[in-house]
């Protein structure tokens, strides 16, 4: 019962995004332009070689794309309670996760289709898998778990701030230190000591140092573990959160 | 089915220090559309919600259809339907999709679920729309999918939270067909509404509730022989004549003097004849009109022609309607 409800809900916000060409563009355009400024306006700068910098950009691309995308999962959750659409769904005999569990399974098919554009553009440009097809899968793995995850943490956002504007400072006042302080962008060797040691444990820098392993064929047990560890992490204890939160609200 | 489809005994309920309802009783027997009228901030919506299980009550019970809409929240909501103040439904996909979600998640198959939509979009008359994304609603057609979207599980409980508020007149008029329609049907219907006319046209038994407490009960006609029938309107076409022309209609309706608010004098009345007695008198007194008119009163005037009170004085007017029944 519950797994069609939420089914029912993910189709009506996909319905959402396949009906707004703004949405469209915004989920298949934006991570393709960070990625084609970052490779060839820092490239050379950063790596001597925007090829060297697309290898060593790409996989935290990918992290860093879920993270700005999923601030749509509390942008979209917010506005479910201004509209007073809400009240019609509590009145109805459904469970109550559903609105939630559905907007984040609609929203992780978004980041999945935002992450094949921007790794489908860069194997155009000359990016190349050398973890081979059982990294490849474990990336996609790992980009599948990362979104439920960052939807949890931000579906908190959405039904905890009362207006959508300040969800959206919210979100981007998050999500904007947590991705540039990593090793997203460069390597955090070059960065000042009391930064390093907060790049090495942001969690951006775990998930992006996973998915390098995976995509690029370098250590992958402990990164990945650790990845795991704050996936189920964030997800349990940000799902407990929103799903409170949600049962409290209106 | 036996005993009323909605009971409520003793219920309150406070958002901090304010008190919204201080024990509401209430019986709505089956298939009655049940009229529950007040003011801004009476409690109506605190009643309506507390019922469609969207907030609990501080203390007392509710039953809708003997079902606890505390303990057995869940089988309360297979069973109502609601429409609130604000048309909820989702803007952003068309009318058929908002109607065949709510169906699926009701627990109709997707054909059903189809079925369903198609059925209610053509008995509200939005077939036509049907594909169009309800955020290019008018008003009217929101509201009208909104009652539709309240009925997708043919609910044997309707609330209506203010359904005609911000609508216009031919508006209102449909959904006030729709709404005798439903309660034809066997559907007991609660309805919330501010205008004496609204529960007049609609309800069969009316509650008035202000600030929390109920301060009458009883037919729409009882309410309205104690709110003094109807209003005459009369504005002299002279500005000069204002003071004979009340004399004329103090004297015409006896004791009541009438009230004058810049060139327009009101007057309490018991029915529409006294349109033609007042522009008898009125002509052979020499008083020429410009406008002359019957209404009922509002909820307003009512509480103030029986009291000389606004509604902020709601046991007083409770106690003179007491009274006045027996």
């Amino acid at each position: 019962m519950i797994a069609s409800q939420t089914a029912v809900m993910a189709r009506r916000n996909l319905l959402h995004v396949l009906s707004d060409p703004q949405q469209m563009i915004g989920m298949s355009v934006q991570p393709l332009m960070f990625l084609l400024l970052f490779v060839y306006v820092f490239g050379g700068a950063i790596s001597g070689s925007t090829g060297q910098y697309l290898e060593f950009l790409l996989p935290g691309l990918v992290v860093q794309g879920i993270a700005f995308g999923t601030t749509q999962t509390a942008l979209g959750l917010n506005a479910d309670f201004q509209r007073g659409l809400i009240d019609r769904f509590r009145s109805l005999p459904m469970a109550r996760s559903a609105v939630v569990a559905g907007r984040v399974t609609a929203d992780i098919a978004r980041t999945a289709w935002s992450s094949v554009i921007i790794v489908g553009v860069a194997v155009v440009l000359g990016f190349r898998f050398h973890g081979g097809l059982p990294g490849a899968l474990g990336a996609a793995g790992l980009v599948l778990a990362l979104g439920v995850a960052m939807c949890w943490v931000m579906a908190f956002l959405g039904v905890w701030l009362r207006s959508p504007e300040s969800v959206q400072a919210t979100g981007f006042m998050v999500v904007m230190p947590l991705t540039f302080a990593s090793s997203v962008l460069v390597p955090a060797a070059s960065m000042p000591g009391w930064l390093q040691a907060f790049v090495k444990v942001n969690p951006i820098t775990i998930f992006a140092d996973a998915m390098r392993g995976l995509m690029l064929g370098g250590a992958v047990v402990i990164p990945v573990l650790q990845a795991a560890a704050w996936i189920v992490g964030l997800s349990l204890v940000f799902g407990a959160l929103t799903v409170g939160r949600y049962r409290r609200r209106a | 089915m036996s005993g009323p489809a909605i009971r409520t005994e003793g219920l309150t309920k406070s958002f901090g220090a304010k008190r919204v309802l201080s024990g509401l009783d209430l019986e709505v027997p089956a298939g009655a559309i049940f009229g529950l009228l007040g003011p801004n901030g009476a409690g109506k919506t605190t009643a309506v919600r507390i019922l469609a299980t969207l907030m609990r009550p501080d203390s007392g019970r509710a039953y809708v259809l003997g079902r606890d809409v505390v303990s057995q929240a869940q089988s309360v909501r297979q069973v109502i339907g609601l429409t609130g103040q604000y048309a909820a439904v989702d803007d952003l996909i068309s009318a058929r999709e908002n109607l065949y979600m709510i169906g699926r998640l009701l627990g109709l198959k997707r054909r059903a679920a189809r079925a369903r939509s198609a059925q209610l979009l053509d008995a509200f008359g939005l077939a036509d729309a049907a594909a169009i994304k309800v955020k290019d609603y008018s008003g009217g057609m929101r509201r009208r999918l909104d009652l539709a979207a309240s009925l997708v599980g043919d609910p044997a409980v309707l609330f209506l939270d203010e359904p005609t508020t911000g609508l216009d007149l031919a508006s209102r008029n449909q959904l006030w067909e729709m709404i005798r329609d439903l309660a034809a049907g066997g559907t007991t219907v609660l309805l919330t509404t501010q205008y004496l006319d609204e529960a007049d046209q609609l309800a069969s038994q009316i509650m008035v509730i202000d600030r929390g407490v109920t301060v009458a009960q009883g037919t729409p006609a009882d309410l309205k022989s104690l709110a003094g029938g109807q209003v005459l309107e009369v504005r002299p076409l002279r500005p000069g004549d204002l003071a004979a022309a009340a004399s004329v209609l103090g004297e015409l309706t006896g004791m009541i003097h009438p009230a004058a608010e810049g060139d327009l004098l009101t007057v309490h009345v018991p029915d529409e004849a006294a349109v033609t007695a007042a522009a008898r008198s009125l002509d052979s007194a020499g008083i020429p009109v410009s406008h002359l008119a019957v209404r009922l009163p509002s909820l307003d005037e009512a509480f103030l022609a029986i009291t000389g009170h606004h509604s902020d004085v709601a046991s007083e007017i409770g106690a003179a309607l007491e009274g006045a029944t027996r």
